[in-house]
């Protein structure tokens, strides 16, 4: 690394990104699987063998139907904390509908939830001592009254929530039979001050709006922070010292380097499915280009030169192809082009522009931005440009990201000020892929550019 | 449309939707007013009272109307007057693009400003650009006046 390719960081954002840093690995939620430990439980005496109930609905039919389950409050002194969290994500993401009820003693009576109207039940202990804590936790099908899951987890007394994230995803895992989704966090930009001016900061936060807190200060005008897919880095765009280009951020050592050496603006980064490089775009004359820098060599390489502006690129999960915005044939509309480049094709057609593509993780649906009578959209289309959905209509709906299993969408949202600026707004929105259950996520004040990362490790 | 309503209205309109306005650009003007005194020579002031800072533009567009290319013109003929003076160019859009494609936008508006001050003469290394898409409007509300506004490439001293 060349001492230039350091952004220049001030003595308080230093302090900052050390102290959020330095919490992070003290609650062990870098994203790390390490830490937390899990060892299969073994049956209960009166217990059936596990190994039954694996999925037996699917995600669309729990779409129209949630699964009753009920979660009742765990054992032990952190038991209110873990149910609280695995009811929140079940209870949220639509797919479940959490019922209180007593936790049961040994094995479960199961006509008692039966007559409640449950499919499935979680019991269990969550208790720290010395050596940290140690949650213990069954998922039975009350149906059949067999047990379909028993796991002891072991981790730093600060995990009571992750270890819950990791549960709730085994529960969301056994009864839906694909992978979930809740232990994952979003990064975004934090919105403060006045409209004309907004301060804004990186920051990060669980999914479920939890542990939110400033990756950087707020001195410079900061957007579109991108995950990479393997590693605990971040692409984003900063206007450090007046000059706007991308970065990446090290989310383990707080180390900010700036990617590509290009004369224009380089913006819009993302990284491509190994992890390896990022594409981004990059101002030349009217407009901007497309280019891949390679993170370990620098290397860069131009995949567009319309002379159009093309912008927002983003792989499929492949890696083989790339949608990306251009208004190379006069109005802002989509495109797929070879990840190479070249063989672009249109793939927008409807009424109005579009604009931030990006592709499911997997691979068979491209969200985006349309934009027609000053009205924006969220919408879904397949890869080839057919079976276009719009999920959500606002004044101004944008930044769409998928969730690692590719079922949720977080947005941001911003309602239209009055005069001086009054009544703007910015949110974090989630909003199921078929449209249902659309909610905004409980940041800290006002938020743009969400980004949800893969699941943690 | 947009641009004929700002070309009649666009000082009192301007100057209207300005005054709960915070930041700089607020106080600029288009320099369409009477040679104001009291500012200095060469200066960011004097560019803003007595040349005019900014030229507007319409939704998606970065053509140079009639009157944003006189007052380039203006801002030319002052650029040769104080040849010591480099500026900067700032693109700015309305809200209605998304946030990647109006950087690049802005930029593309800046562009067009300096790619016409260039060719009346003055040194492409005077000049330099930048794009805040849509993320420092001039005007805060969310109306046609308010779009047509913050639609622009600012001209500021450096």
């Amino acid at each position: 690394m060349r001492p230039s390719d350091l952004s220049p960081i001030s003595d308080a954002q230093a302090a900052l990104l050390a102290t959020h840093l330095g919490r992070r690995a003290l609650l062990g939620a870098g994203g790390m699987a390490a830490g937390v430990m899990a060892m299969p439980l073994s049956a209960l005496a009166q217990a059936a063998p596990g190994g039954a109930g694996d999925a037996e609905i699917t995600v669309d039919q729990a779409r129209t139907a949630p699964i009753p389950i009920v979660i009742p409050v765990l054992g032990g002194d952190a038991g209110q904390q873990v149910s609280s969290v695995i009811s929140g994500d079940l209870g949220n993401c639509g797919l479940f509908t959490p019922i209180d009820a007593a936790l049961p003693v040994g094995v479960p009576d199961f006509g008692t939830y039966k007559s409640l109207g449950a499919r499935a039940l979680v019991s269990g202990t969550a208790t720290t001592g010395a050596g940290g804590l140690r949650v213990e936790f069954r998922l039975w099908d009350v149906l059949t009254g067999q047990q379909i899951q028993g796991t002891a987890y072991t981790a730093g007394a600060g995990d009571a929530r992750k270890i819950a994230h990791i549960i709730a995803d085994v529960i969301y895992e056994r009864l839906l039979g694909e992978k979930g989704y809740f232990n994952s966090r979003i990064a975004y930009i934090a919105r403060s001050g006045p409209r004309a001016h907004q301060t804004t900061r990186l920051a990060i936060m669980d999914q479920d709006g939890a542990n939110s807190h400033y990756l950087s200060g707020g001195q410079w005008l900061t957007l579109t922070p991108r995950f990479s897919p393997v590693s605990e880095q971040l692409a984003f765009m900063s206007y450090a010292n007046n000059r706007p280009r991308v970065y990446v951020l090290s989310l383990a050592t707080g180390r900010q380097q700036l990617l590509g050496d290009f004369d224009g603006i380089s913006f819009a980064p993302r990284f491509a499915p190994d992890g390896r490089t990022v594409v981004m775009s990059v101002t030349r004359g009217g407009g901007s280009d497309i280019y891949t820098v390679d993170l370990a060599s620098r290397a860069k390489r131009q995949l567009t030169s319309s002379g159009a502006i093309d912008t927002s690129p983003c792989f499929s999960p492949d890696g083989s192809q790339i949608v990306f915005n251009s208004d190379r044939g006069g109005s802002p509309q989509l495109y797929i082009m070879s990840a190479g480049g070249g063989g672009a094709k249109r793939i927008s057609y409807g009424n109005g522009t579009y604009g931030s593509p990006v592709w499911s993780p997997r691979g068979d649906l491209i969200a985006f931005t349309r934009i027609a009578n000053g009205s924006f959209s969220l919408g879904v289309m397949a890869p080839d440009g057919t079976g276009e959905r719009i999920l959500t209509q606002g004044f101004t709906v944008d930044t769409p990201t998928f969730c690692p299993n590719g079922r949720v969408l977080a947005f941001c949202r911003q309602t239209a000020a009055g005069a001086g600026g009054a009544g703007f707004s910015s949110s974090i929105g989630t909003i199921d892929i078929t449209g249902f259950h659309e909610r905004s996520i409980p940041a800290v004040g006002m938020s743009s550019d969400p980004a949800w990362s893969p699941l943690n490790g | 449309m947009r641009l004929k309503l700002l070309g009649a209205l666009g000082m009192a309109v301007f100057l209207a939707a300005c005054s709960d306005d915070t930041n700089k650009g607020a106080t600029t003007g288009t320099g369409a007013a009477a040679q104001s005194t009291g500012v200095t020579p060469g200066s960011e002031a004097d560019l803003v009272a007595n040349v005019g800072d900014r030229v507007f533009f319409e939704l998606n567009k970065n053509n140079l109307s009639s009157e944003a290319q006189a007052t380039l013109d203006r801002q030319a003929a002052w650029l040769a007057k104080y040849p010591q003076v480099t500026v900067q160019l700032a693109g700015n859009c309305d809200d209605r693009g998304t946030e990647e494609y109006n950087i690049a936008l802005g930029e593309r508006r800046a562009n067009a400003a300096r790619d016409y001050l260039v060719a009346k003469g003055v040194a492409a290394s005077r000049i330099t650009t930048i794009s805040y898409g849509k993320d420092r409007p001039t005007a805060t509300g969310d109306s046609e006046e308010s779009w047509a506004q913050n639609r622009n490439s600012i001209t500021s001293v450096r």
